[in-house]
């Protein structure tokens, strides 16, 4: 080689590798997918935030003038661009806007929500007077104040302050609260007395038969207790009655742009104001007492107003009611899988089982704990203690009970997946140092183990949680209600009811966006329950990191 | 069986040297052998440890050192598809008979691993395991045995001030003694080591050889070592392993100078392993 001096050219490499050699594209391929994916959730988050925020904002009210001389008055909603469709005889017209009015005043007109296109207005104006009026039943009225009747008095709108009418309002709404409390609570009481009293004589019959001399003697003294419960009931019932009459007699007139008059008690009205001559501070005022309302009152109107207060707490007694019990059950269930089953074929068998279960649809779930938590255990809980109540239901149908067992049924596999893989993140050499000080299995396992695998615990159960407080589909079948009577927890014995029925945040939602007479009236409340919904979960999750980081530092820091 | 017996026909049997001590042994190995599954690690071991003093075992990678150490407290039980032959006599008592009770067991025999494992609690809580294991509640021997296995380990000037910090924030070294006086914490008859200063500076082992030193003749020691100069210094007998078998056995002093085995000598002067 050397000699004739021609050495061959060294190999080159191309400096450009084959695009098949290249990771780049696929990079931007996936990047751009998640970023597709990451933009999609947070506007989605964004909408609803939005949408939320606002809802309760009050807005502008405009009298409107028809072409043809027609005069509605109506909150502005929204506005949009349109094409209107070409009508004979005129040339087609460009794009126009058009507007969404709540008109209020269903019970008047039978129109709540109405589109109008700017073509058609002739004039629009709106006046400091006029007043928006929320009231318990018909959704708003829109109108000016005709005059006050305070049963004894009659007062003409013009001596008539708004500070003086928000007070009247006011002390109506007390009197409506009194009369509501008498009815529900104490009405209530003495009817659940007698209920029981009827109860407690037909257990009698059961148990002895009704020729029995415990019958006879049963049947005597529920009598005198009927009587005199009766007697309690007949004067209740007349104090309220009262009250009511009297309450009946308070009212007050307005009367709509239009000109029609409507008349309703004092005590119907939630809140009055006038929306074009509120100041910042008046708006904020009032979106504050809506908020307020939204969060700890009941709901009205076929849950399109007033509040979710029950929806609330309904979530939250079955979600914690969930964790107390799928906890147990998960940790122990993988401890066992983890810790004391010799890992064969059946234990993995289990766990692919288990994770599988993660997958079955929800509303299986639903069926399930129908079928076998409801109308079975709660049917042979009924005949066991409360024959007395059959046919109608104690245990037997949905309750708060079933539903977190069915919902603890369904999160138990995000429960013991993440707790075994805690367990299985302890380092062997934790547990042969505590093993070699002569601890027992079980001990190494309290005093070592579990506190190492807490964070990872704790995570798989908030992760849990967040998971079941979102459900819907299983809850609709095992408990979950459009509309309560009464909490899951009271403060009648024994405090917690868990055969009630309830309701929560997830299925509120489902109900007023798309059971609801009028989608248009419910669509803030919508999304003021979406919105609170995903704080809840969001919270949840929160909580899930900050715990988990906590604990983390306590039992994993350290160096070598 | 005859596996077993087959192979004994191609080993040299254990060279036996003079032992050093005259107190008599505390733990005796006989024909002992031990599979992982079905392959043997341990070779009908004959060993004898005496009572107060420092047992080294020595040998390359992969002998056996920390099987042989882990059989003494039972530790291999954890592991699926061991098998064990043969037997060994503490204190008059064959350890692998059903009857005994394995946790009373390994309460008597101390154990430090090669890499310092504090568990995630206090330092006093830390030593006090092993008399929370047993369900000691006062408060006092508490606070006692803590001071008193702390000053053992020659850590307790070190920590006095923060005995209810986390142990995680010592270092390596002061780790390694934690888990020396969680170890003596209660009172056990044999110390077995693994290696305990294989992740540590040469002044951490220095004050570890001191300690191993100081506890000598209260304790029994067994010490897994790949350093000569250290097995030279701290113990009274030393073994050598290789490929699962005991090579030579006895005196260290005897074994360093002059060995007797091939291998012995090869491996004490650094020839090979
Ligand atoms: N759990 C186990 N399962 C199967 N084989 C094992 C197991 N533990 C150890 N062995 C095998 O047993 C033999 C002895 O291992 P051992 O850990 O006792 O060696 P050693 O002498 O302590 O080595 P080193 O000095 O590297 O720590 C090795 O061949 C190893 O592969
Ligand atoms: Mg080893």
């Amino acid at each position: 080689m050397e000699d004739n001096g021609k050495l061959p050219p060294p190999m080159r490499r191309s400096g450009h590798a084959p695009l098949s050699a290249r990771g780049e594209p696929y990079v931007w391929l996936l990047g751009g997918a998640l970023a597709a994916g990451v933009v999609m959730i947070v506007s989605f988050l964004a909408l609803v935030t939005y949408n939320g925020v606002k809802a309760f904002w009050p807005r502008p009210v405009y009298t409107i003038t028809m072409m043809d001389d027609s005069v509605t008055a109506g909150e502005l909603v929204r506005s949009e661009t349109f094409m209107p469709v070409a009508s004979q005889g005129k040339p087609p017209a460009g794009p126009s806007i058009r507007s969404l009015y709540r008109l209020g005043n269903y019970d008047l007109t039978n129109e709540d929500f109405r589109w109008v296109s700017d073509m058609d207005i002739k004039t629009i104006a709106a006046p400091e007077d006029i007043l928006l009026v929320e009231r318990l039943e018909w959704g708003p009225f829109i109108g000016k104040l005709v005059s006050v009747d305070n049963g004894d008095s009659r007062l003409a709108p013009d001596p008539l302050t708004h500070d003086k009418l928000a007070h009247l309002v006011t002390q109506a709404q007390q009197r409506r609260h009194k009369i509501r409390k008498l009815q529900k609570v104490q009405v209530g009481y003495v009817n659940r007395q007698l209920e029981e009293a009827r109860l407690s004589l037909r257990k009698v019959a059961l148990d002895h038969g009704k020729d029995s001399q415990e019958y006879l003697a049963a049947a005597k003294e529920t009598s005198i207790t009927t009587d005199r419960l009766e007697g309690e009931y007949a004067k209740l019932a007349e104090e309220a009655n009262r009250l009511d009459l009297l309450d009946a007699a308070q009212t007050i007139t307005f009367a709509s742009v239009s000109g029609m008059e409507k008349t309703i008690r004092q005590s119907e009205v939630v809140r009055l104001y006038k929306p074009n001559a509120l100041g910042f501070f008046g708006k904020v005022g009032v979106y504050i007492s809506r908020w307020w309302e939204f969060l700890v009152a009941e709901p009205r109107e076929a849950n399109t107003e007033g509040g979710v207060m029950p929806a609330i707490f309904g979530t939250f007694v079955m979600t914690v009611m969930m964790a107390l019990l799928v906890a147990p059950f998960g940790v122990v269930a993988a401890l066992y899988l983890r810790e004391y089953a010799r890992q064969s074929w059946l234990v993995s068998l289990v766990r692919v089982s288990v994770n599988n279960m993660a997958g079955v649809p929800s509303i299986v779930y639903g069926i399930f704990g129908l079928g076998f938590f409801a109308y079975g255990m709660g049917g042979w809980i009924d005949q066991w203690l409360y024959a007395e109540r059959l046919p109608s239901p104690t245990f037997g149908s949905g309750g708060v009970l079933w539903a977190s067992l069915t919902l603890a049924l369904l999160t138990a596999p995000v429960v013991i997946v993440a707790t075994e893989e805690a367990l299985s993140a302890v380092p062997q050499s934790a547990r042969e140092g505590s093993l070699a000080c002569g601890a027992s299995k079980w001990q190494t396992i309290r005093y070592i183990v579990l506190p190492r695998a807490l964070p990872g615990i704790m995570t798989g159960l908030i992760l849990a949680m967040a998971r079941g407080a979102g459900e819907v589909a299983p809850l609709m079948l095992v408990g979950v209600v459009k509309l309560a009577p009464e909490l899951p927890v009271d403060m009648i014995f024994p405090y917690i009811h868990l055969e009630r029925s309830f309701m929560c945040l997830g299925f509120h939602i489902y109900d007023v966006g798309f059971q609801s007479r009028n989608a248009e009236a419910g669509k803030p409340m919508v999304f003021m329950t979406t919105l609170l919904l995903m704080s809840v979960v969001a919270a949840l999750n929160a909580g899930a990191i900050i715990v988990r980081n906590r604990l983390k530092k306590r039992y994993v820091a350290g160096h070598f | 069986m005859n596996d077993n017996a087959l192979n004994h026909l191609h080993v040299e049997p254990t060279i036996h040297h003079e032992m050093k001590g005259d107190e008599g042994s505390l733990v005796t190995m006989k024909g002992f052998s031990l599979w992982y599954g079905a392959s043997q690690a341990l070779f009908d071991v004959e060993m004898e440890l005496e009572k107060g003093l420092v047992t080294a075992l020595i040998g390359p990678s992969g002998c056996g050192k920390s099987t042989l150490l882990r059989s003494y407290n039972r530790m291999n039980d954890l592991i699926d598809g061991l098998r064990v032959e043969g037997s060994i006599i503490f204190d008059g008592q064959e350890i692998f008979h059903p009857d005994v009770d394995v946790i009373g067991l390994r309460k008597r025999m101390g154990m430090v691993f090669q890499k310092p494992n504090p568990f995630p609690m206090s330092i006093a809580e830390n030593v006090a395991y092993p008399l929370k294991v047993d369900g000691v509640r006062d408060r006092k021997l508490i606070a006692d045995t803590v001071e008193r296995a702390l000053k053992s380990s020659a850590l307790w000037d070190e920590v006095k001030d923060r005995l209810n910090q986390s142990a995680l924030g010592l270092s390596g070294g002061q780790q390694q003694r934690l888990c020396i006086a969680r170890a003596i914490a209660a009172d056990p008859d044999v110390l077995l080591m693994d290696e305990p200063c294989s992740a540590l500076d040469p002044v951490a082992t220095a004050k570890i050889e001191e300690l191993i030193d100081e506890l000598s003749g209260r304790y029994t020691i067994v010490i897994v070592t790949h350093n000569m100069q250290q097995a030279a210094r701290v113990s009274h007998n030393t073994a050598f392993m290789y490929l699962g078998r005991l090579v030579e056995y006895g005196e260290t002093s005897a074994m360093f100078t002059v060995p007797r085995a091939d291998r012995t000598k090869e491996y004490v002067t650094g020839r090979f392993g």
